[in-house]
């Protein structure tokens, strides 16, 4: 285990630097070709050279490099790293530090990914399950339909429906009967504050929805080719009750590779945790991302998301070690 | 490939070819597989259903006479008279010659699907046929060649990789500030090509070392042969399945970076843009607005992604 | 409970599986494993495959019985059917049946099937390597037959864990209970599988194939100390077999099989001495031998029939040496040769005088 983990580390930190640089070069690019974010602050207006000038230095673009169109601005770049190892993120074209709105934005993103990984978990892996168990009757059948629409709608389609169906429709039959307040913020159509978690049920759903139908369909095949395993013959030999031999023997290993997809899926939470924000009104890291890259603010650009993908990449190697801790087979290997 | 995509759910599932079989053998692979597709009725619903889709982006006059931007703004947001429900006051539901009402702009909902249909499909298949080309080139070196080149190629796509999809068009488009066809096919040319090329190197690896690779190796065949006449043909199969459900995926992520923003806009017309433009509207009583363009692009992506599923079971020598 | 608790425990927590068992009337003077007419049939896309056809046989205890036959010839699926852990589907047990000291098991519900396994049959699988779950240790894997059917505590099922283990002979088994599957070797593994099958101490243990994964050296070390413990315990054993070289060392009797069907039944000195069927004979013909070393090796021409398209009339003679019109028209019934001993061809006579 010991070795086995160091040797993914040291794999880790050079795909981990050249994500980042890609992420800089974009910004740089984008700079050197589109011209001074800066000056498109002011719209119409036209601004003295100075308060530009002073702008651009204070959010850190006043590095020469940046004139000339291809440079790959390597001073930029290992001035942010460091920056970002000593917690500084820099601001946002509001002179607000961009650590404040992270703080402020990442426990609502938090609850919303936590929810969602729940949901595609349990009623994943029941879904499975049930279809696994009952292959190629109802249930089955069943299950494999709604997976695959799971897996095929776009995201924001399932988030516009649903806002429709369960916020509008739903929401308001709710609404006239007088439900209390916490089952209205479940159905509303919009992000609640007073309702951390109730308002955030049903966009929860929406995000996970995709893995979800993976995570079914995983089960699924995994609990099939468990059962005809000789091991789950060996469990029938022992005389063990079907109930332990299904529910420990197979889907122990069934399970590994579920749970592993499940870890790894945090990356297309987050980046669907783009549009469900977006949709439902979420304050959260989401929702700062995507006005971010519409206003063109680097700041937040360059903060935010080398913060997902960093995210997204401990996710993976923590996934990675997981696996070896699940499977015994993998740990000296 | 992110959160639009299926073709993430299981590389594993995708069949690596035909690793055990020489060349020749590949022949009746596809042969075989053609007799079963024809008998699957799930393939061939979304092989019409496509056929539909591809002829609305290729001539869409034969299936509309009213122009791409022929809309009159005062007839705006009107449902059908048949769709369920009440249209709020003032809008009337008694409109000649609009069969799924008008969209936000005024415009006939149903011409505008029609039209609509272009741009994804081009965006969906250049995007595909690039990702394609330079995913397997790359993959087939990587896997064929080993060594340095296969450190260099997988680390480059360990970076990509490292990017989730969705996250990392959204972020370039934005940086790119164009809106253009143009821009949204760089952007996914440039993230998508990773999981093809991995999937191929894959698949050149396990090949590699096979007997009738060694016995061309051993008659005097060249790197660039064995690789187009022994390798390429037996990694044919997951290919052409991940592009089929590319092609979907795509469909779907060109209409997701419309609905966000930065991917096409108008006066361009495309799915991604009647959907956005809807979305609003919806919510305060238009329904409608959403559930046309939703469906026709939900069944156009499914059916690419069954087809897909549908190849693979057929390619896939295992399943029968 | 501390452990020196365990260790002097006295009375063994009462078994609640052994109380759902006593309810069946086993008889102490029937005999321990009586087979009569066993059929399965498989439900497959080309039809219904007949893979066991009326086999019958019976085992003593203390006896050793090898079943023997070329894959595919059912001794597998009558090793399951016995067990009781056929896949159905697509098979199906269709007749017969399988008296374990007096009571046909195929009568018993699922609950008091469940109670037989391990309890009064254990088995030994071929390859232990996929027979035995790779994700949890040995030891764990052991125990669980105590804590599940015994009611045993974690400790007291590690214990008897570990006495199990080195029962088999696995060195240092205080140690190696903490291991994984993948971490023995191919033999000690098996040894893990013998200890299973033994933890309850059954009357009768089927060995299907036990050895064939194994090195030759491997091979008699297993097969040794599966006939120590069944001599020592006085358990009847059914060995399952393709190599004709394992069951001769020790077997009692041996059963040959071929395409679902006995085609000879016999006492090993006989069978070896003259076999009365062709089948048999070509077998023995086609074990290698010091003394013919340098001529031709014998093999049965053709292929075993498909079980779907029974050839009409002895299922043999499409590869028969002795083969001529009688055999295509009338299945050859099981003639006596001699007292216990029975061949199904028609012209055994002929076989035992070549």
């Amino acid at each position: 285990m010991g070795p086995y983990a160091v040797r993914r580390v040291l794999q880790f930190i050079p795909v981990l630097i050249g994500t980042l640089f890609l992420l800089h070069y974009m910004t740089v690019l984008s700079f050197q070709i589109n011209g001074n974010p800066v000056r498109a602050l002011f719209g119409d207006r036209q601004p003295p050279p100075e308060t530009i000038a002073a702008l651009t230095r204070a959010f850190g673009l006043d590095d020469p490099c940046l004139e000339q169109t291809g440079n790959p601005c390597i001073g930029m770049f290992v001035e942010r790293m460091t920056g970002y190892f000593g917690g500084d993120f820099g601001v946002d074209f509001n002179q607000q530090p961009v650590v404040d709105l992270i703080k402020r934005a990442a426990p609502v993103t938090l609850r919303l990914t936590l929810l969602a990984i729940v949901f595609e978990s349990v009623v994943g892996i029941l879904a499975g399950v049930l279809a696994g168990l009952r292959k190629d009757r109802f249930a089955d059948n069943f299950v494999r339909v709604v997976t695959v629409l799971a897996i095929s709608v776009p995201i924001f389609v399932l988030g516009v429906l649903t806002q429709i169906v369960f916020g509008l429709y739903v929401g308001n039959w709710v609404r006239d009967r007088g439900a209390p307040d916490w089952v209205q913020a479940i159905f509303s159509v919009s992000y609640q504050s007073d309702f951390p978690w109730a308002s955030l049920v049903i966009p929860a759903m929406v995000l996970g929805a995709t893995t979800l139908g993976v995570v079914a369909r995983m089960t699924r095949t995994g609990l099939i080719e468990s059962l005809r395993s000789d091991y789950v013959r060996t469990g029938k030999a022992k005389g063990l009750k079907s109930r332990r031999i299904v529910g420990i023997h197979a889907l122990r290993n069934c399970l590994i590779p579920v749970i592993t997809l499940i870890g790894i899926d945090i990356g297309t939470l987050m980046a669907g945790a783009i549009v469900t924000e977006g949709i439902f009104n979420i304050p959260g890291i989401g929702g700062l991302v995507y006005r971010a890259a519409v206003t063109g603010e680097t700041a937040i650009i360059m903060a935010v998301v080398p913060l997902l993908v960093l995210v997204y990449l401990v996710a993976s190697l923590l996934v990675d070690l997981l696996y070896a801790v699940l499977d015994p087979r993998i740990r000296y290997g | 490939m992110g959160s639009t995509s299926p073709a993430t759910e299981d590389p594993g599932a995708v069949p690596t070819g035909t690793p055990a079989r020489g060349p020749s053998a590949s022949g009746s692979i596809w042969k075989d597989a053609g007799r079963q597709l024809i008998r699957n009725p799930v393939f061939i619903v979304c092989s019409l259903i496509v056929l539909v889709v591809v002829s609305w982006a290729l001539f869409p006059t034969l299936w509309t006479d009213k122009g791409k931007l022929e809309c009159d703004i005062n007839i705006n947001r009107t449902p059908p008279s048949w769709f369920p429900g009440t249209p709020p006051p003032g809008y009337d539901t008694d409109l000649d010659g609009y069969p799924l009402g008008t969209t936000t702009l005024g415009c006939d909902m149903y011409s505008q699907l029609i039209w609509g249909a272009r741009p994804s499909i081009v965006v969906a298949v250049v995007v595909t046929a690039l990702t394609a080309l330079i995913g397997t080139t790359l993959g087939l070196w990587a896997g064929y060649y080993g060594g340095r080149v296969d450190t260099v190629i997988s680390r480059v796509t360990d970076i990509f990789l490292g990017l989730p999809f969705l996250l990392g068009a959204l972020l370039f488009l934005a940086l790119l500030k164009s809106q253009s066809i143009w821009a949204v096919i760089l952007v996914l040319v440039v993230l998508g090509w990773t999981q093809m090329a991995r999937i191929v190197r894959g698949t050149a690896l396990s090949l590699r070392d096979q007997d009738f690779v060694e016995a061309a190796r051993a008659m005097g065949a060249t790197n660039h042969r064995i690789i187009l006449r022994h390798i390429l043909p037996n990694a044919l199969a997951p290919i052409i399945v991940l592009c089929t459900i590319y092609i979907g995926s795509f469909i779907a992520a060109e209409a997701t970076l419309t609905f966000l923003g930065v991917g096409l806009k108008p006066p361009e017309v495309s799915w991604g843009i009647t959907i956005a433009q809807g979305q609003a509207f919806a919510v305060a009583g238009f329904p409608h607005l959403l559930v046309f363009p939703c469906t026709v692009l939900v069944v156009t992506v499914l059916s690419f992604i069954l087809m897909g599923d549908a190849l693979r079971d057929a390619l896939d020598p295992k399943g029968r | 409970m501390s452990d020196s608790d365990i260790l002097s425990a006295g009375p063994v927590p009462e078994p609640a599986d052994s109380k759902a068992i006593a309810s069946l009337h086993f008889d102490p003077t029937a005999p321990l494993l009586d087979v009569q007419e066993l059929r399965v049939d498989f439900h497959t896309h080309e039809g219904v495959a007949h893979a066991v056809n009326g086999v019958s046989f019976t085992l003593e205890a203390g006896r050793t019985l090898g079943i023997l036959g070329e894959s595919g010839c059912g001794k597998s699926v009558t090793a399951q059917a016995i067990m009781g852990i056929l896949d159905s589907p697509p098979a199906r047990v269709v007749g017969g049946r399988v008296l374990l000291s007096g009571v046909d098991l195929l009568t018993l519900n699922e609950d008091d099937r469940r109670q037989v396994r391990a309890n009064r049959i254990g088995m030994v699988f071929q390859d232990a390597l996929s027979a035995l779950n790779p994700v949890f240790k040995v030891g764990w894997q052991l125990g669980e037959l105590f804590r599940k059917r015994l009611g045993y505590s974690r400790t007291q099922a590690r214990h008897e864990a570990v006495r199990l283990l080195d029962l088999v002979g696995i060195p240092a088994a205080a140690q190696r209970v903490d291991d994984y599957p993948h971490q023995f070797s191919g033999g000690m593994r098996q040894r893990v599988m013998i200890a299973m099958a033994l933890a309850l101490d059954p009357d009768v243990i089927i060995a299907d194939e036990p050895t064939t994964a194994l090195d030759v050296t491997v091979q008699a070390q297993i097969m040794k100390l599966l006939a120590d413990l069944q001599a020592e315990r006085n358990m009847g054993l059914i060995l399952i077999t393709h190599d004709i070289g394992v069951v001769a060392d020790v077997a009692d009797d041996i059963c040959v099989m071929y395409a679902g069907r006995e085609v000879e039944k016999a006492d090993v000195y006989s069978i070896y001495d003259k076999p009365a069927h062709p089948y048999t004979q070509a077998l023995l013909e086609s074990i290698p031998r010091v003394d013919m070393k340098g001529k031709q090796l014998a093999s049965i021409q053709g292929l075993p029939p498909n079980l779907t398209q029974m050839p009409p009339g002895c299922a043999f003679h499409p590869r028969c040496r002795f083969a001529r019109q009688r055999c295509r028209d009338d299945t050859p019934p099981l003639y006596t040769v001699s007292p216990g001993r029975l061949s199904a061809c028609h012209f055994f006579q002929e076989v035992l005088d070549t």
